[in-house]
């Protein structure tokens, strides 16, 4: 033991290497580091209590590349302000209305994308699930005369077990995420032809309960304020009781003032646009079911250990699996859950557009929702990410969209402004991944 | 040092195993007792690794008895080693580097508050535990990625101490280690001794062994080739018994000595 203790004080003063006076000093600083037996390492960088120490540990995250939602919140703010300036309309009540009900269903998919990311793979096929979904449900219920109720769960099921399919080909027979999913593209996209058939496109009634799901707004005034008053008193008494918790039990707790700055920056936001909505129709119930489906499976990741076998198959196969982590069960699940939520972001479109047709779940969608997930933050390389990216880089997406058409700029010039922040966002994703890696934290 | 007088936590009588056309293992004999660390020695291609998947049920050996506290046990899955109370962390430790370090120490047995991981309870365990055990890492808070292979070989070894074993089994813990972090992770080593686990060391690092193990068996071809007090016997003779440089009668008698001696 005692030679490799000789060593230790050796070895700092070699590699430091500069010159002999300088080298000794780090050499005689060891043993004492040694001695003092603390869990706590001494060069760890703690964080200081109160506000100033909450700003400093902000700025070092920047510099070390966790930049989290910073680069998109950003993007957010500019892409708003830039069309503010050239169209007063665009942050008018209806148009943000509107922007939000166009949220929903993208959105949707892209929080199944979500989840897929987390495991490090991709899905290609929710486009078509969509699209399939929606034409299941018209064809079954306008077509066949089904009650509307078994028609949307029956188009909900069918996105499930095809994703279930996808999970299956590639979880226990191991042909890889990408071409199973790019089979299912093709496929479902050809059986959604074949159930529409002849018909081409089948029209949803007005009073159907789909064509509530983003037709209806709670219009009363509280209805917006109320919501937004649940959601920043649940968020602070949520960030409150598990900080007296960890004081209880003695471990690093978030101090009060940094639990009322976040509380804060969530109830201008929520308030804000409470206002906004109320000052058109009210609160749209499209954005309500959107948020609501968020909430839950950001639950979902971050608290309960079917999130956390996701993220950690996402970070290492091998060390899930000899974690007693069922590999297979996980990934046929997942991308269940993105059939699941493509239909349901399919019902959400058929639900606004009023119809299902043959285009419909084609063209640009699948890139959206991926898109979107990208940019709202979530790592294409797996087990890092948040369900609420779906949310942010849908906004991206959809302002820039919704802005477009406000100004007029034809459809080729939004495709490539959009393929330009995809590429943006991609390049922060591995940059900040590289930046992460060298800070350690990757 | 303090080797239990009623008999050992683990024996291994007459274990082989064979994979097609290659003998792995003949006949191989190893007795491990609490509070006591056997370092498993031999050249690449001896059987260490062969040895350890048997005990560790990752590979059920062909023939031989595993005696598990003087009782014969089967040992074919994982999960059965993990019942009876071994350990085993492989030299690529396993551990999810996006995941910080409570998440990684309660990998695949989260604690549940009403269906609801119980992070608040997981990261006092976590840090309670590697007080206990001493190990010095930044923050309990902290992915895995951030910290030096030293404390990422810490951090699994506590981690195989969650299951409150009776055996450690460590493969190679210090290979790919400066030397400070091997002097953490021996520090670690002695410690799990202390509490009287028996603790099986494979290294290569013939310092390592000397430094850390009271007994070092030798593997040579899928053989034993003499168990040594670590005290007693110089550096050189362990290391003619690995590569059987000396494989001739002086040396065979004094590996004979040597098993006498213990």
């Amino acid at each position: 033991m005692t030679t490799n203790v000789d060593k230790a004080n050796g070895g700092p003063s070699n590699g430091g290497g500069e010159g002999g006076n300088k080298a000794s000093a780090p050499a005689d600083a060891n043993p004492v580091a040694k001695d003092a037996v603390t869990v706590v390492d001494p060069r760890l960088l703690v964080r200081q209590e109160g506000f100033k120490g909450y700003l400093t540990e902000f700025g070092r995250k920047m510099r070390s590349g966790d930049l989290g939602a910073v680069p998109v919140i950003v993007g957010i703010a500019i892409i708003w302000a830039v069309f503010q300036w050239k169209d007063s309309a665009f942050l008018s009540p209806k148009n943000l209305s509107d922007l939000s009900i166009l949220l929903g269903g993208t959105g949707m998919i892209s929080v199944g994308i979500v989840f897929v990311l987390l495991l490090g793979e991709i899905d290609l096929s929710v486009g078509s699930l969509s699209g399939l979904a929606a034409a299941t449900l018209a064809v079954l219920n306008v077509n066949h005369g089904v009650p509307e109720g078994i028609a949307v769960v029956a188009a909900l099921a069918s996105g499930a077990v095809l994703g279930a399919v996808h999970g299956f080909f590639f979880a226990k027979i191991g042909v890889p995420a990408f071409v199973v999913t790019l089979a299912g593209l093709l496929a479902w996209n050809g059986l959604m032809l074949q159930v529409l058939g002849t018909t081409g496109t089948i029209s949803i009634d007005d009073d159907s309960f789909v064509r509530t799901l983003t037709a209806h707004y709670f219009s009363q005034l509280i209805a917006a304020y109320g919501a937004a008053t649940v959601a920043t008193a649940g968020f602070f008494l949520a960030q409150f009781l598990d900080a007296r918790r960890r004081k209880a039990v003695g471990v690093p707790a978030r101090p009060l003032s940094e639990i009322l700055v976040r509380t804060a920056v969530l109830a201008v936001i929520v308030f804000a646009a409470a206002w906004r909505l109320n000052e058109y129709k009210g609160l749209p119930l499209g954005l309500v079911i959107f948020v609501a489906v968020l909430v839950i499976l950001d639950f979902v990741v971050r608290r309960t250990s079917y999130g956390r076998k996701v993220i950690a198959l996402g970070g290492s196969v091998e060390a899930a699996r000899r974690a007693g982590i069922n590999v297979v069960a996980i990934r046929i699940s997942v991308y269940s859950l993105a059939g699941l939520m493509a239909a349901f972001g399919g019902l959400m479109i058929a639900s606004r557009v009023g119809s299902a047709s043959q285009q419909a779940g084609t063209g640009n969608l699948l890139m959206e929702a991926i898109a979107a997930a990208v940019i709202g933050g979530t790592s294409l390389f797996g087990g890092r990410g948040s369900v609420w990216s779906a949310l942010l880089g849908m906004l991206v997406i959809g302002s820039i969209s919704s802005g477009m058409n406000l100004l007029g700029v034809a459809n080729s010039v939004q495709y490539m402004i959009t393929g330009g922040v995809l590429l943006a966002a991609v390049v922060i994703d591995s940059v900040s991944r590289r930046t992460q890696r060298s800070a350690g934290r990757g | 040092m303090a080797i239990v007088p009623n008999g050992p936590v683990l024996a291994l009588r007459g274990i082989s195993k064979r994979f097609g056309a290659v003998q792995a293992l003949t006949d191989i004999h190893l007795e491990v007792h609490a509070g006591e660390v056997v370092a498993l020695v031999g050249d690449n291609g001896a059987g260490k690794s062969t040895l350890v998947k048997t005990i560790a049920g990752v590979g059920p050996a062909d023939e031989g008895v595993l005696e598990w506290q003087g009782k014969p046990v089967q040992v074919n899955r994982p999960h059965d080693a993990q019942e009876l109370g071994i350990a085993t962390v492989y030299q690529d430790l396993a551990l999810c580097d996006n995941i910080d370090v409570v998440g990684n120490l309660f990998l695949g047995r989260e604690i549940l508050r009403a269906g609801v991981l119980d992070e608040v309870e997981m990261e006092r365990r976590s840090r309670e535990l590697l007080q206990t055990l001493s190990i010095r890492i930044p923050s309990v808070r902290i992915p895995i990625a951030s910290l030096s292979g030293g404390q990422r070989q810490t951090v699994a070894i506590a981690r195989s101490m969650l299951g409150e074993p009776k055996l450690v089994i460590l493969d190679e813990p210090t290979a790919a280690l400066g030397v400070e972090q091997t002097a953490q992770v021996l520090d670690l080593v002695e410690r799990l001794r202390d509490r009287g686990l028996a603790v099986v060391l494979i290294s290569h690092n013939m310092a390592d062994v000397k430094a850390v193990a009271d007994r070092v068996a030798v593997l040579r071809l899928g053989r034993n080739n003499g168990t040594f007090d670590v005290k007693t016997t110089s550096q050189e003779e362990i290391i003619s018994a690995i590569t059987g440089a000396t494989d001739n009668a002086v040396t065979r008698r004094k590996a004979r000595t040597g098993e006498v001696a213990k």
